[in-house]
Order: C-alpha cells, then structure tokens, then sequence
C-alpha cells in the first residue's frame, strides 16, 4: 500500500486537482479511478473499512471533489455530488458521503444520506453519519441512524454529534433495544451500555 | 487445469454453478454487459445492472474463490431501442472504474443504423478510455454481421491486437484471422461451437489470439465447457501447457490490456457480507 505521505502519491493526486480544476466535468471519469492512480488502503490499520478514520483513497477523493466544486454554483455541484453517488461503486459513495460536510450544499444532499442509511453496509452507513448528517439530518432520521449503528455494529466512534444531538427520545430508543438484547438472552453491545450511561447523566 | 473463463453471465447462474466452476479450475472470469433475455425499458434499468456488476456479482464470485471483473456497454440489440439510447452518455462514469477490462458488448444484432451508430460511438469511447473492446457477432446473418464489424474496427483506428470479435464459428474463423483481431469462440451444449468442433479449429489454426468461454447465461448453456474443452484438447494431443495458454494465458493477455485485471488469488471468506447480505442467507456471523 501507498498513502499519501508517499510523494509519488502526493504527485499524481496533484495532478487529478489540476485537471478537474481546470476542467471540473472531468471528475466523472478521474473520480471512480482515484485509488488506482493514486493510492488506496485503510489510514489506520485497526480500521480496515475505513469506518472512523477515511482510508486514503476516500482522502483523495474528498480533496478532488472539493477541488472541482470550486468551479461550480450550488445547483451544479448538487446535480454532480448525485451523479457521482448515483453511479459509484460501494467505494465511491463512501467518499461522496464523506465529502458532503466539506462542500457548500446546504440540505440539498440529505438524499444520499439517506439512501446510505436504508442500505446495510456498515462503510456507508459509518460515512453518511458524519458532520454533515450531524448538521442537517432532522431528529427522527437522526436518532434512527444511530439505532442503526447498533444494530449493524458500527463503532459509535465514527457518528459525529452524539453529545449535541443525544437526548431523552434516543436513550428511549437505545433502552428498548437493549431490553429486547436482555429478553432474547443475548449481550448489549458496550456502545448501548456507553450511550445510556451518557444520555442519562445529560437529562 | 487453471482457467479463466473470459465471457459468462454469472447474474444469471447460482452458486452451484459457482462452486462446480471452482471445482474445475476456474479461478477468474469476465462477465460481459448484455440484456437479460427480457428487454429494458430506460436507462436507469441498466445502471442498476452495471452497478451490480461492479460490486454485488463481485462480491459473490470472491466468495466462491473466484476473480470477477466486467466489460460495459450499451448492446447491440437495446442500442435499437430510444428509451435507453441514454445510457450512451453515462458509460464513461463506468469505464473508469476498477475491474471493468473492457467496452462491451458491441456489435451487431439485426444490422440497423442505430446498432451501427452505437457500435461506432463505443468504440470512440474504448480509445478514450484505453480499454480492449469485445465485439458480440450476431446470431442471424453472421458471416455479413462480422465482415462489418471488422469493417468498423478498422476504419476506429484502434489497434486490432485490442479487438476481440467474439462467437465465431467455421465459416467466419478466416475473415477474423487475417485480421489481426483476437479470435472468440463460445462453447455451447447445442448452438454455436461444441468443444470437438473447437479442438478441430485450434488444429488448424493453432493457439495465437485463440480465445475460449461459455458464455454460460439464462438460456441452455454450460459453465464447464471451458473445463471440457481443455479436456478435448488433450484426448486429442494437445500437450498440458497448451491447454494453459488457451484457457489461461491468452485471455489474461487479451483482458491484460486494460491493467485492470485482479488476478492475486482470492481469500475467500464466506462470513463476508455485501451492503450487508452475506451468500450465507441466515446464518450471519455474530
């Protein structure tokens, strides 16, 4: 694996700024090829699917989309950041979601957020719960998010906005999953004990 | 006996199928992009098909120990229809992604305008993106069909050692031979080629740019018959490493082309899911 400490590297994601810079309809076809030019791997080697920290391909591609967004106004960058997602392969939209919060959308991308948080990949799901979701996904959809995360394991390390966002109707939510775990015999994952805990000091 | 089976339809082929294929040396295959024996109605129709064969039918083949990359394209017989002619302007989003080695399938099916149209703006779009092109040749009138096919290829400039024109038989091996194209021959229980037939074509024209797959799909067809072919090939004198060239070492060289293949050996780890579905339905690790 390289990464992007790797000058090679550094060069070639360099490069795929430029182009799309001076061209941004370019990221279309320079987007999907991101990890072949330039690198791909897991940032943190305790994390292999890049749920808590971008791997270095999702890295490269936020810094690409960022660089092409610069050439276009909000109704082109919301019609691109769909077609990029839209047509990405699991890869691919995961660095889409993780990109949203770094671009000038506003809500207009809560679509894909969602659309991550019907499916049940863990990476997607993981990435569509970032700054932006934190920001702008209304409660419900929030809270439900969350609930998700323990359902399907993913680490609550990697939601963004659980102590500004936690409150009384989500530590009910966690309860009665947890009381389900404890009815069926089985363990309540150390994220629910973890958020209870937490939830119930605050309210 | 290590095989490559560089054209089949796995979307359409059970797990079964998947573990007899490994059984019998396939390690790696090519699923190219057709329609599903029942015509789309929009473009979106196809994206979801691309889309899972980039990622979901991968997913499946690795879990089964088995490489699986993709061709795209819009194809000869949907290109005739307006409601998908959409699908033109959206193949470059997935000719850049990984795994996918090749435009196709192009070609022709009943040889009208709109097939020609498409075949021509495909092959534009495989020197763009430096990618192999397959070339489907049609089921009726194929003798003309694969004349203007190489017609075609010609007058795109592409170098014909990048140009496989696909289900040839023993009246259009000649026209593709001396063309410099890679030759394509799809082995059938009952239509197309059968594998004695196959042995006798490889006899006398022997192995350079010798392709040979099953394009197993949704109709009667065999996913083995590479498996078989290689078999024929040495009850009739063929020695063990020229069974390797054909059914390895050709298409790794044809599909090579792209440097998309992904050839390291699979680890396959059956627990795996997919956006959350593992091949195992109900018996999710914990």
């Amino acid at each position: 694996m390289t990464d992007l400490r790797d000058k090679t590297a550094r060069d070639r994601l360099a490069e795929l700024i430029d182009e799309v810079t001076a061209t941004p309809a370019r990221i279309a076809v320079l987007f999907p090829a991101v990890a072949r030019a330039v690198a791909r791997g897991p940032a943190d080697p305790d994390d292999p699917d890049g749920l808590r920290t971008p791997r270095v391909e999702d890295t490269a591609r936020v810094a690409l989309l960022r660089a092409a967004a610069q050439g276009w106004d909000r109704a082109s960058l919301v019609r691109e950041v769909t077609a990029l997602y839209r047509h990405g392969d699991a890869d691919e939209k995961r660095a889409v979601l993780r990109a949203l919060d770094h671009l000038d959308l506003a809500d207009a991308a809560l679509d894909l957020v969602g659309d991550a948080l019907r499916g049940n990949d863990t990476r997607l799901i993981a990435a569509a719960l970032g700054p932006y979701a934190a920001r702008h996904l209304d409660a419900h959809g929030w809270r439900h998010g969350v609930l998700k995360c323990l359902f399907t394991g993913v680490p609550l390390a990697a939601v963004s906005g659980i102590a500004e966002r936690g409150d009384a109707e989500l530590a009910r939510l966690v309860e009665g999953f947890a009381a389900e775990r404890r009815a069926a015999g089985r363990d309540v994952p150390d994220d629910a004990s973890w958020l209870l805990d937490r939830l119930d000091k605050e309210n | 006996m290590r095989i490559f089976d560089p054209h089949i339809h796995m979307t359409s082929r059970t797990t079964d199928d998947y573990e007899a294929m490994y059984a019998a040396g396939v390690r790696a295959v090519t699923e190219p992009a057709f329609w599903l024996g029942q015509p789309r109605t929009s473009a979106a129709s196809f994206y979801d098909y691309f889309d899972s064969l980039v990622g979901w039918e991968r997913f499946r083949a690795e879990r089964f120990g088995i490489r699986h990359h993709c061709t795209i394209a819009l194809n000869p017989k949907e290109a005739n229809d307006p409601r998908c002619a959409g699908v033109l302007d959206v193949l470059p989003r997935y000719l850049a992604k990984d795994g996918v080695v090749a435009v196709g399938e192009v070609g022709f099916d009943s040889m009208t305008a709109a097939e020609e149209k498409a075949f021509a703006r495909q092959l534009e779009l495989a020197a763009e993106h430096d990618l192999p092109v397959l070339v489907h040749t049609p089921h009726r009138d194929k003798v003309e069909g694969t004349r203007r096919s190489l017609e075609l290829v010609a007058a795109s400039g592409l170098p014909p050692e990048r140009v496989l024109i696909d289900h040839l038989n023993e009246v259009t091996v000649d026209l593709v031979a001396d063309s410099d194209c890679w030759l394509g021959f799809s082995i059938y229980p009952d239509t197309k080629m059968d594998e004695h037939r196959m042995v006798r074509i490889l006899a006398d024209h022997g192995l350079d740019r010798m392709i040979v797959n099953s394009a197993a799909d949704w109709g009667r067809s065999d996913p083995l018959k590479t498996a078989k072919t290689g078999r024929a090939m040495r009850e009739a004198g063929f020695s063990e490493d020229d069974v390797d060239r054909l059914l390895w070492r050709n298409p790794v060289e044809f599909y090579g082309q792209s440097g998309r293949l992904l050839l390291d050996p699979v680890d396959a780890d059956q627990a795996a899911t997919f956006e959350g579905n593992s091949v195992l339905r109900g018996q999710r690790p914990e």
